[in-house]
Order: C-alpha cells, then sequence, then structure tokens
C-alpha cells in the first residue's frame, strides 16, 4: 500500500520499494509522480511503496544520494538498484529500466 | 562646495580575486574576475586539478574566502592525498569549516533516461555547500564529466548555462576546468558560457624536456600578459613564471663589494663591484673564470655573507679540489654554513625547473652572493633565446633580493667573443673578458673590463696569472712588438731589474767616492788646525817672553841706580829716569 511501510516484507522479488527525487513541486515532478503511479498501478498493484524525497527541503540527500538529475527515480527494493532519470513520460524506457515487463 | 565630479569607471576596470599562486597574480593583474566564472583548460595532466585546488586552499588560508570544491574525478581522499605533498592540508581545512570537498560521482551509462529532466539536483548540491562554509571560491573540476553521463548534450548546454549564471548571481570566483579539444578551446565548447576569463595549459615534451605552459587566452576587461609563460609545478604548488617583472623597478645599491682579487677591485673603480648587480664574466676554455668565481665566493664569505655556488659542469668536490690548487679552500665555509654548492647538470631537468630551483634555493638560503658557472651549459636543453630569457629570469630574482650574481660564459674563438655574447651580455651591469693572448710560442691569459656600469674602470688588459696564492693579475709591457706577457714579461721583468740593479751599482760608488773626498777634506782641515794651534801657542810664548823680559830690564835699571845712589827719581811709569 503506497506510504506505507511493511515489516513483514514478502519474497524480495515479489515487493517493489521506489523512491523519487524531486526538486520542490513543479509541472515536472507532477507529472513525473503521476506517471510512476499509473506504471505501479498497472504492473505492481498492491505490492509496491513509492516515497517522494523533495532535496528542496533535504539537499544534503543530493550529496548523500548522489541525486544530480532531477526527477530522479530509484528502484531499491529489489535489488539490483536501478536508476531512472526524467518525469516518466516515456513509458517503454519506464519498463525497461525498472525491468518490468508489463503483465 | 566641491564641483560635481563625473562618477569615473574604478581605477583598475574589473575587481580581482587573488589567486595566491606564484606569478598568476602578476600576469593577471591582480588575480581572476572576482565573482565571475573562469574557465583552466588544458590536457589531461597538464595541472588543471591543481591550479584549481591551490586557487581555493590559498584562498582560504591567505584571503580568508571558504571555498567548495565539487570534483567529477577524484574522491575526497584521493584530492587529500594527492595534494598533501604540497603542505595544502585539505583534512584540516574541511574539518575547521573552510572549505567543502563534494565528490559528485556521475554515472556513466547506467542510467536510462525517460522524459525531461534538469540537474537541479546538483544546483542543490552546490547551493547547501555554499552555504554550508560561507563559499566566496568555487571549483568545479572538471566540468567535462557530466558530459559522459548524460547523452542530452542540448539540455547539458543549457543547464550549465543557467550553471555559470546562478554562480554568479551567488557571488562566487568560480574556477571550472575543462578539456581541450581538437583544435577549439574545450571539447564541448563550453568557453561560449564562460566568457569572462580564460586559461590554457599546456605540457608538451620539446627535446625530451617537459615544458609546461600558461596562457590568458582572455580576460575581459582586463589588461594581462598575453603570451605564454613557463610555468612548475614544485613543491609547494603552482608556480608561474613571468618572462620578468613587468616592471623595472629594483633599487639601485651604492654600496660595493670585492672581486675577491684585489687588483681587479682597483680595475672597477677601486672598489669593485656595486652591490646587487650582475656580472657576466665570458672567456674560453680553461682562462680560468671558475678560479675568479672562485675568489668572489672567497671575498664573501670572508665578509660573513652568504654565497650559492651553481655548478653545472663539476660536482662541489671538484670544484672544491681544483680552487685548493690555486690556494683557495672553500671547505671551511661550506662548513660554517656559509658556502653552498648547487651542482646539476642542465639536461637534468628542464630550463624552468632549474629556474625555479634557483629561485627557490635564494628565497630559502638568502645568499647575498650568486655563482652560476657556467651559464652556457644551458643551451644544451633550450635554445639561445630560451637560455637569454631565463638568464633574463635569473637577473630579476636576484636584483629583486640585492644579490650580487656572477655568471661565467664559455666563449669559443677569441674574436668572435664579443659578438656572440651580445644577447646576454646587454642584460648585465659588468662584463669582465678573460682573453688568451698567444705569442711568443706561448698562451697567456689577458684580463679586461669591457664594460661597468655607473664607474670609471680601468681599460687597461691586465695579464691574468694562476698561482698557489690565487688569482694574481700584473701589468702586461708594450713593447716593440706589442703586449708582452708570460714569458715575454717575465724577461722583460728581468731586464728591467738588471738594470735597476746597476743604477744602483753605479750610485753606490759615486757614494763611495764622495765619502772618501770628505774623509780626505776634513782629514786635511784637521791637519792645518793643528799646524795654526801650534803657531799660536808659540806666539803667546814669545809674547809672554818678552814681556817677563821687560819686566826684569826695569828692575835692573832700578837695582844699578839704587847701587849708583844716584838721585832717586820718581820712576816714570816706562822705566826711565
Amino acid at each position: 500500500m503506497p506510504g506505507k511501510k511493511c515489516n513483514a516484507i514478502p519474497a524480495s522479488t515479489d515487493y517493489w520499494s521506489l523512491r523519487l527525487y524531486i526538486a520542490g513541486q513543479t509541472e515536472r515532478s507532477r507529472r513525473a509522480l503521476s506517471n510512476l503511479k499509473e506504471v505501479c498501478e498497472q504492473n505492481l498493484k498492491g505490492r509496491y511503496h513509492i516515497e517522494i524525497v523533495d532535496l528542496r527541503k533535504k539537499p544534503q540527500l543530493a550529496s548523500g544520494h548522489q541525486i544530480l538529475a532531477v526527477p530522479t527515480l530509484v528502484r531499491k527494493l529489489p535489488t539490483p538498484i536501478k536508476r531512472i532519470i526524467g518525469d516518466l513520460s516515456v513509458r517503454e524506457r519506464v519498463l525497461v529500466g525498472l525491468d518490468l515487463h508489463p503483465i | 562646495m566641491s564641483t560635481p565630479r563625473l562618477k569615473s569607471a574604478p581605477k583598475n576596470g574589473i575587481e580581482k580575486c587573488p589567486t595566491g599562486i606564484t606569478g598568476l597574480d602578476q600576469i593577471t593583474g591582480g588575480g581572476l574576475p572576482k565573482g565571475r566564472p573562469t574557465l583552466v583548460c588544458g590536457t589531461a595532466g597538464c595541472g588543471k586539478t591543481l591550479l584549481a585546488m591551490e586557487f581555493m586552499v590559498r584562498g582560504a588560508t591567505q584571503f580568508k574566502d571558504p571555498g567548495v570544491f565539487v570534483s567529477f574525478e577524484e574522491s575526497d581522499k584521493e584530492l587529500t592525498e594527492n595534494v598533501a605533498s604540497m603542505g595544502f592540508d585539505l583534512s584540516g581545512l574541511q574539518a575547521r569549516k573552510k572549505i567543502v570537498l563534494d565528490y559528485v560521482q556521475v554515472e556513466r551509462g547506467e542510467t536510462e533516461t525517460a522524459g525531461d529532466y534538469d540537474l537541479e539536483g546538483l544546483f542543490i548540491r552546490l547551493e547547501s555547500a555554499i552555504k554550508a562554509v560561507g563559499a566566496k571560491r568555487v571549483v568545479l573540476d572538471t566540468i567535462e564529466s557530466l558530459f559522459a553521463g548524460f547523452t542530452d548534450t542540448d539540455l547539458l548546454r543549457s543547464e550549465l548555462r543557467r550553471l555559470f549564471r546562478w554562480l554568479k548571481s551567488q557571488g562566487v570566483t568560480a574556477v571550472v576546468t575543462a578539456e581541450t579539444g581538437e583544435g577549439k578551446l574545450t571539447r564541448h565548447g563550453i568557453e561560449e558560457y564562460v566568457a569572462d576569463c580564460v586559461v590554457l595549459l599546456d605540457h608538451r615534451i620539446e627535446e625530451q624536456s617537459s615544458i609546461r605552459r600558461l596562457r590568458v587566452v582572455k580576460y575581459r576587461g582586463t589588461m594581462h600578459g598575453t603570451n605564454e609563460y613557463p610555468f612548475l609545478i614544485g613543491d609547494t604548488g603552482f608556480s608561474v613564471l613571468p618572462l620578468s617583472s613587468l616592471k623595472l623597478d629594483h633599487k639601485a645599491s651604492t654600496q660595493r663589494i670585492s672581486t675577491g682579487v684585489a687588483r681587479l677591485d682597483t680595475m672597477l673603480g677601486g672598489r669593485g663591484f656595486y652591490r646587487g648587480t650582475s656580472v657576466l664574466l665570458s672567456g674560453g676554455a680553461g682562462t680560468g673564470k671558475s678560479s675568479l668565481a672562485a675568489h668572489f665566493v672567497q671575498a664573501a664569505c670572508r665578509r660573513g655573507e652568504r654565497a650559492l655556488y651553481m655548478a653545472s659542469e663539476q660536482s662541489s668536490d671538484e670544484v672544491i679540489r681544483n680552487m685548493r690548487s690555486i690556494g683557495i679552500d672553500l671547505e671551511p665555509w661550506i662548513k660554517r654554513g656559509l658556502l653552498r654548492f648547487y651542482a646539476s647538470r642542465p639536461g637534468a631537468f628542464g630550463l624552468e625547473k632549474h629556474l625555479l630551483t634557483i629561485h627557490d634555493l635564494a628565497a630559502a638560503f638568502a645568499p647575498h652572493v650568486v655563482v652560476i658557472d657556467p651559464i652556457t651549459n644551458f643551451e644544451s636543453v633550450g635554445t639561445h633565446s630560451e637560455v637569454k630569457s631565463m638568464v633574463t629570469r635569473l637577473i630579476d630574482v636576484f636584483k629583486s633580493r640585492q644579490i650580487t650574481a656572477m655568471f661565467t660564459s664559455l666563449t669559443s674563438g677569441d674574436s668572435a667573443e664579443e659578438i656572440s655574447e651580445v644577447g646576454v651580455s646587454s642584460q648585465m651591469d659588468t662584463w669582465l673578458l678573460l682573453r688568451n693572448l698567444e705569442g711568443n710560442g706561448e698562451r697567456n691569459r689577458g684580463l679586461y673590463v669591457l664594460k661597468s656600469r655607473g664607474m670609471a674602470h680601468s681599460n687597461q688588459i691586465r695579464e691574468f696569472v694562476l698561482t698557489d696564492n690565487g688569482v694574481q693579475l700584473h701589468d702586461v709591457y708594450v713593447g716593440p712588438s706589442g703586449l708582452l706577457t708570460g714569458s715575454a714579461r717575465v724577461a722583460q721583468e728581468a731586464r728591467e731589474r738588471a738594470e735597476e740593479l746597476q743604477r744602483k751599482q753605479q750610485l753606490e760608488r759615486k757614494n763611495l767616492d764622495l765619502r772618501q773626498k770628505r774623509q780626505k777634506l776634513e782629514a786635511d782641515i784637521a791637519r792645518m788646525r793643528e799646524e795654526f794651534k801650534a803657531e799660536e801657542q808659540e806666539l803667546a810664548r814669545d809674547a809672554r817672553l818678552m814681556e817677563s823680559h821687560e819686566k826684569q830690564l826695569t828692575l835692573d835699571r832700578r837695582e844699578m841706580a839704587q847701587a849708583r845712589s844716584a838721585d832717586v827719581v820718581p820712576v816714570h811709569s816706562n822705566g826711565r829716569a
């Protein structure tokens, strides 16, 4: 369920933990978020959660997590970690990048 | 009351941010443009990172400007290690919150792109780093790395434009490094956005020597040196060596110091060289230049001054041994720390490294007197004009520290001497020439003063002889066949001595004659006196005799008169009745 942290994580390949880095609420960041939600709903329903990190609010994470481009999407789970940059409007690229095969 | 004045532009135009790097502030007329970005470009390994790093570190340590160093290539640890040997303590500076090192790892090739993006993340990082220490100086090293991580070059370009505008708005002086491209200043044409100041570093191998050069390609709004300047990366970081100080503002001393050879001092207006001047001592092979230089050095040490002897042909031991043979012992001065040798073959390093070493030695050891023996050896590692420019810079270094410098120079022929030296000699204040004088089946050496600025000097050639007691200068004789030197001189001297002896003997003889005459005269006088005295005595005796005779006569007459009982008549005074 989005926004909630599950302690009991089922088999790692099944559960997706995604983090979206944005730099304040902009047109682009809203687009990215809505695109992401769409993809997740379509492909990972019920087994994902999205964390939003606003670099404007937590600037130290830009260097800590080595984020240059914004928006950046990071798939933390399942491993290996994957990165995608952009507003996620190119659906194919998102799927390839996340290593998601459309259901 | 005062008349309204027109507001004029600041005196020097753009405000400058001093770098603290030797020579660079000089070339740029005060430093890099303040509050603007400067582009430093060059090939790999030419020193861009170091230049940028030194700019930031000196900003923090010397100018109280905190700084941010964003590195796209090396980690904090690597950077810290690399510059530790130059005395830059990055960890210490970080701990004291004077600088921030930010290592930006650009993901290469792994990142999928799915739509529009910008590099706001970088901006945020920079902003937070600048805020953390209140940075006034920012370095981005190297901006090229961004191009490796992001394929959208158009986007990158526009973001870079935005970045430089943003840096300006932050009021920081930024140094951005980039790699040079084929025929372009930078591979990706960044110089279009960094329009205020562009510095190009070059590193090439010429004649097996590594040469580093720096050029200020562009500096808007400022007069700057436009030449290529050699630079070195030494123990204390970057050193840019301008061709000469752009102003000739050395102080001129009026103090005189001895050359070490008394007769030579007299040839130089009676007192020797002016302190802080440059002396050229040229001559052919084996004419005794090093010996004269050794005298000069010894004289300085005897005065308690420090001397630096740079030998480019012999080791210090060799010099010491050779000088002993003419009665100069340099060893004790070394032991007392007054004399230092620097012996190094010119081919060991490039000209710039030599120049820098000498410069550093002059600063560290602070000699009063320097000998460079010989300067001509350096032509094996540089062209004539390069050596000349090196000499110019050396003279500059020495004059600014009031060091009296003696340069020896090997010349080839006898008559060509003066011509070949013209390039270097014009910069020298005093020029001594040692010349071979051939004649009479032997070769001797002559020394004369070709020029000596600021003093009256002898125009006579003196014969220059190396003896067990050092260098000696003799008068040359001008005989009917020309100069007499060597054995001819000795013969002449002998002849003169013989003549003098003869004259002396003549005089002696005359004196003797005179003495004899006097003795005789005195004897005669004595004898005549004696005779005269004898006669005098005789005369006196006769006179006495006559007197007593007269008296007796008178007495007798009276007696007779009495006996005859004559009338007593008073006796007249004359005894007559």
